[in-house]
């Protein structure tokens, strides 16, 4: 694999922002009842982290470092401000479901985390495909969770039934558990389990919960 | 000498210590500057594409109110007509307005322009408007000569924003048909609870003023217990006042007062 490749594939499962670094919870609990609005807001945020890791990553050699927390989110706020408005032009009704959650990507730590720790002291190109990777990652689990919850929760795939319900006659009784936010706690919860089971080296050692930062860089 | 033009300013910039204070200043201003352009340039461009959204929404609230009112099919298909009449009144005369065109007229515009609204004082503002539009769009429907459903748009300044809302009332203009709350920015799970159905369902049925002419209704603190009283909602007192408030002032003599008189009079001719 080339350093390129393994840079956008590496956050998908081995350096998972959501599962391994536990970062943009808050969102992922919200927005996945259904595929279609954990799709709606896997593309929303990958489309902010790539463009703010970009332009943070192009400016970083003038922030000056002193006011560089304050650049970033400011950045980062305007690019999730202008997102916002496009669904709100061209997908009103998907929009409306997903109400504050959009606006709420800028304190999502993931994009915040991705500027501070890796745009900028990389360039562009590396920058951009780290963020992509990222935003992947997120996307990949907030799929997951949001088809589980939609199957279980109303036997549906965006909106499409794949289990008969009882009240339209068939065999299967929704569990309304999953339409509620701790299922997502539970169902998260599982994959991590999952996950580490497979990949040993995720699980954190006895006594160094927190990984330092400097080994959190270490790519 | 050297030369002094924009460019060779912005390669001196670029050329500092970033923890030069000229250069922290410089990068903050430009940022904010990018940052400022890019948000109002997307929202001024995209603004026409919302608006057209909101409206379709607010369209579809307003024929999923008419299908939710009992009975209004029947009158639908006997009075012959498919939709409602749209007409804009001048509220202070209680009169059609002359020379509005319904195509151009924009209730938010209106409402803004000193030349097309009226500013309110104090004591009259309960609904907390500061503005009033002097045209609003009303909507009726008619079973031959009779009165039979109309609905007034009003709005009030509730906890997190502007509540905007059709109110519906039947031919004797006191009985609510329907309340549809059209826009709203209130708390999620709390006042945000006044856009939902159940909630709203509770509107029908309830009377505006009692014989004395005194308007009554408003959101009560916990259950409602007469027919001028809807449920209030736990944690959401402001938005409930602000709904009470709403109902009063657009009943009253600056809201619709003039033009209900008017109907009720007949000397209300659309």
């Amino acid at each position: 694999m080339t350093s390129a490749f393994r840079r956008l594939l590496d956050p998908v499962i081995d350096n998972n922002p959501v599962t391994l670094q536990i970062l943009g919870i808050c969102s992922a609990l919200a927005v996945t009842t259904s595929l279609a609005t954990a799709l709606t807001m896997s593309v929303a945020l990958t489309a902010v982290l790539v463009a703010s890791s970009t332009v943070i990553s192009l400016i970083r050699r003038h922030i000056p470092n002193a006011i560089r927390l304050i650049v970033q989110i400011t950045i980062i706020a305007s690019l999730v401000i202008v997102a916002d408005q496009i669904l709100q032009a061209f997908a009103w009704q998907m929009s409306q479901r997903l109400s504050i959650f959009v606006g709420l990507i800028v304190t999502n730590c993931l994009v915040l985390g991705r500027a501070e720790g890796f745009a900028m002291r990389n360039g562009v190109g590396a920058s951009a495909l780290d963020a992509l990777g990222n935003g992947l990652g997120y996307s990949f689990i907030l799929l997951i969770v949001g088809a589980i919850r939609e199957v279980f929760g109303t036997g549906a795939l965006f909106g499409h039934p794949v289990l008969p319900t009882l009240a339209k006659g068939g065999w299967f009784t929704p569990l309304n558990l999953m339409m509620l936010a701790p299922s997502a706690f539970f169902i998260l919860g599982l994959l991590i389990w999952f996950i580490r089971t497979i990949k040993v080296e995720q699980v954190e050692h006895e006594g160094t919960a927190i990984i330092s930062a400097d080994e959190a860089r270490k790519p | 000498m050297a030369e002094f033009s924009p460019l060779t300013l912005w390669r001196r910039i670029l050329a500092l210590p970033n923890e030069s204070r000229a250069k922290t200043v410089a990068v903050a201003f430009m940022v904010a500057l990018v940052c400022a352009a890019l948000v109002s340039g997307t929202t001024v461009v995209l603004r026409p594409f919302q608006d057209a959204n909101r409206a379709a929404e607010r369209q579809e609230r307003l024929d999923a109110m008419m299908a939710e009112l009992p009975g209004m099919e029947d009158i639908l298909a006997r009075s012959g007509a498919d939709s409602l009449e749209a007409v804009i009144v001048d509220l202070a005369a209680g009169a059609v307005a002359e020379g509005v065109d319904p195509a151009v007229f924009n209730r938010a515009a209106f409402a803004a322009d000193p030349a097309t609204s009226t500013e309110l004082s104090a004591d009259d503002d309960i609904a907390g408007l500061g503005r009033r539009s002097d045209f609003q769009q009303i909507y009726l429907l008619r079973d031959g000569d009779d009165l039979r459903l109309i609905l007034l748009p009003v709005s009030a300044v509730g906890y997190g924003g502007r509540i905007e809302a059709l109110l519906a009332l039947e031919g004797d203009l006191n009985t609510v048909a329907g309340l549809s709350i059209t826009g709203h920015s209130e708390t999620p799970g709390l006042g945000a609870r006044i856009a939902e159905p159940g909630w709203q369902a509770l509107w029908p049925g309830k009377e505006i003023a009692d014989e004395t002419g005194e308007i009554r209704l408003h959101v009560a603190r916990g259950g409602a217990s007469s027919v001028f009283e809807i449920d209030g909602i736990t944690g959401a007192t402001r938005t409930g006042n602000a709904v009470s408030n709403m109902i009063t002032f657009w009943m009253g003599p600056f809201g619709y007062g003039p033009l209900l008189d008017a109907l009720r009079s007949g000397s209300f001719r659309p």
